[in-house]
């Protein structure tokens, strides 16, 4: 479902035949659309927000980057529990895997915020901690939640690509004498990696598209700034429109990155 | 990050505290007798939510294989404009947060309904929720659902295709006979992670305000604030019905699969 984000087109037909009469219409008619929709609705509160939008969008980067650098640092050692490790390691993470992907990420977030954040205050020992100043605040139950999710479903992703490297690939590094963490860092961990790339790129924009969700605990993304401008002047479609707009842009370069990520992989596997 | 600093949660300082205390109010008894179906307790009120929940993630289920279905067919067989056309929408729709896409489609929705029933003379109504939820989700959802029935047709072996065309079937006959039950087995894993994807995204509805599990959750968790207790709860029935559909799906997808080669998972 997500590596068809990356629609496979041949190099070579591509040129020639893209742009068709009937392509040229519809996008004529798009650009009219956009042109219209540029005219007609209202845009007039753009200017004064602005800087709190430029601001917004840099927090969804922000979150979408520190929580899938985060998530696949905790996703590794989970997928490689499963694929390799003992039943009391593949065990734990696999009911892990099984319960994030299993539940709501918004509920997920909610039982981190509301749930643990009600409990905390209970107890003099939290509150006297160096931690309390950073628990009284939103993000880090966001960028918890974002995390253990992206971990949880690329725990199963690594997985798969884990137990995807070819058996002689492993064999013949063990003979030529490497250690175990060796041949983990040398030739295991890079090739699952290339496996996972195409699921990853899919995965990385359905964790941007699970950003938004953080503006439900407080959490000023651009999607809360949107929000904001909606309920200040009553404006419905246009804040919405920009947003949808916003998400595209992002998705686009999180594709396009990924692609010349997989480019620069020199692609043999035997 | 500083911004919105604020207690949730009145402090009870004079409480004696340790971790056992922590531990007791995790799981005390005293906040799970609110789960309890009767008025004192709130489960029934979840059990309702939860109903909503599942009727809307049937029906967008249903609504987006309808959509995915046709979004297929425009992709693999249709002319040059509802080829694009079906690109435009399944690129939009999976590039845009289902959020957003609900908020988008919900107030369209609405307005657009209110609108022609005010031109055809109407009053104009509250939409229903549940309805509401299932005509957005499925959208959302046949975009997905047409990647993968467009990718189930295309593993079909084309020869089949080819053949009964052949001997004459009509286009009709030919889905109904051909193409549909061969593209099964290959469609159902996809459109099986499309249903449990369905099922969590009747918890966005939530911020529409349509009352489904998550939204009776938080309801009923800000009433009594056992807000621990309530997420839990509404975990353990959303990872319920995940494990429930997972053995529902294994059987369904060995009987699609009946007569073909097993899947060599894992022999690697």
């Amino acid at each position: 479902m997500t590596d068809a984000l990356m629609n496979v087109t041949p190099p070579g037909r591509r040129r020639t035949n893209w742009l068709k009469p009937h392509r040229i219409v519809l996008i004529a008619i798009a650009l009219a659309i956009v042109l219209g929709s540029a005219f007609f609705l209202r845009w007039d509160w753009l200017p004064q927000y602005l800087p709190l939008a430029i601001q917004g969008i840099w927090r969804t980067i922000w979150l979408l980057v520190v929580t899938s650098a985060l998530g696949i640092l905790l996703a590794v050692p989970l997928g490689l529990a499963q694929a390799a490790g003992p039943a009391w390691l593949s065990a734990p993470a696999k009911t892990f895997c099984t319960i994030i992907r299993g539940t709501p990420l918004l509920l997920q977030l909610w039982l981190l915020y509301y749930g643990l954040g009600s409990l905390f205050p209970q107890f003099p020992w939290i509150r006297e901690s160096w931690a309390w100043p950073y628990l009284r605040q939103a993000w880090p139950y966001g960028v918890l939640s974002l995390t253990l999710s992206y971990a949880g479903y690329e725990g199963e992703v690594m997985r798969g690509a884990f137990a995807g490297v070819p058996h002689g690939q492993l064999e013949t590094a063990r003979a030529f004498g490497m250690s175990r963490f060796t041949i983990f860092r040398r030739i295991w961990l890079p090739q699952a990696l290339h496996r996972a790339l195409p699921t990853l790129a899919g995965e990385t924009v359905l964790q941007l598209k699970a950003t938004p969700l953080v503006a439900t605990i407080t959490m000023v993304d651009i999607y809360a700034v949107a929000s904001r401008v909606r309920q200040d002047l009553f404006v419905t479609y246009e804040p919405l429109l920009l947003l949808a707009a916003v998400y595209m842009a992002i998705t686009g370069v999180i594709v396009f990155l990924f692609r010349r990520l997989e480019a620069r992989i020199p692609t043999r596997i035997g | 990050m500083g911004e919105n600093v604020h207690v949730r949660f009145p402090s009870q300082s004079g409480r004696k505290s340790n971790l056992t205390d922590l531990i007791a109010s995790v799981v005390g008894d005293s906040t799970l007798s609110l789960l309890a179906l009767h008025p004192p307790g709130r489960g029934a009120f979840l059990l309702a939510g939860f109903l909503n929940s599942v009727m809307i993630a049937v029906g967008a289920t249903v609504l987006g294989l309808a959509i995915g279905i046709c979004g297929a067919w425009c992709k693999l067989y249709g002319g040059a404009v509802a080829r694009d056309l079906a690109a435009v929408y399944t690129t939009i729709v999976r590039a845009v947060p289902e959020l957003v896409l609900i908020l988008l489609l919900y107030f369209v929705g609405t307005d657009l309904l209110n609108r022609a029933l005010v031109g055809l003379g109407y009053q104009p109504t509250d939409v229903n929720g549940v309805a509401a939820g299932i005509f957005v989700l499925g959208v959302v959802q046949g975009a997905y659902s047409t990647e993968v029935l467009r990718g189930a047709i295309l593993a079909i072996p084309q020869g089949q295709i080819e053949a009964a065309r052949a001997y004459g079937m009509s286009p009709r006959l030919l889905m109904r006979r051909i193409t549909l039950p061969a593209m099964l087995p290959f469609a159902i894993p996809g459109l099986a992670n499309l249903w449990l994807i369905a099922t969590k995204d009747t918890a966005l509805l939530a911020i529409v305000g349509v009352n489904e599990l998550t939204q009776v959750t938080r309801t009923a968790a800000g009433a009594t604030k056992a807000y621990f207790t309530f997420f839990m709860a509404a975990g353990a029935i959303y990872l319920a019905l995940t494990l429930f559909s997972n053995t529902i799906i294994g059987r369904i997808e060995r009987w699609a699969r009946r007569g073909m080669p097993p899947v060599a998972e894992g022999a690697r």
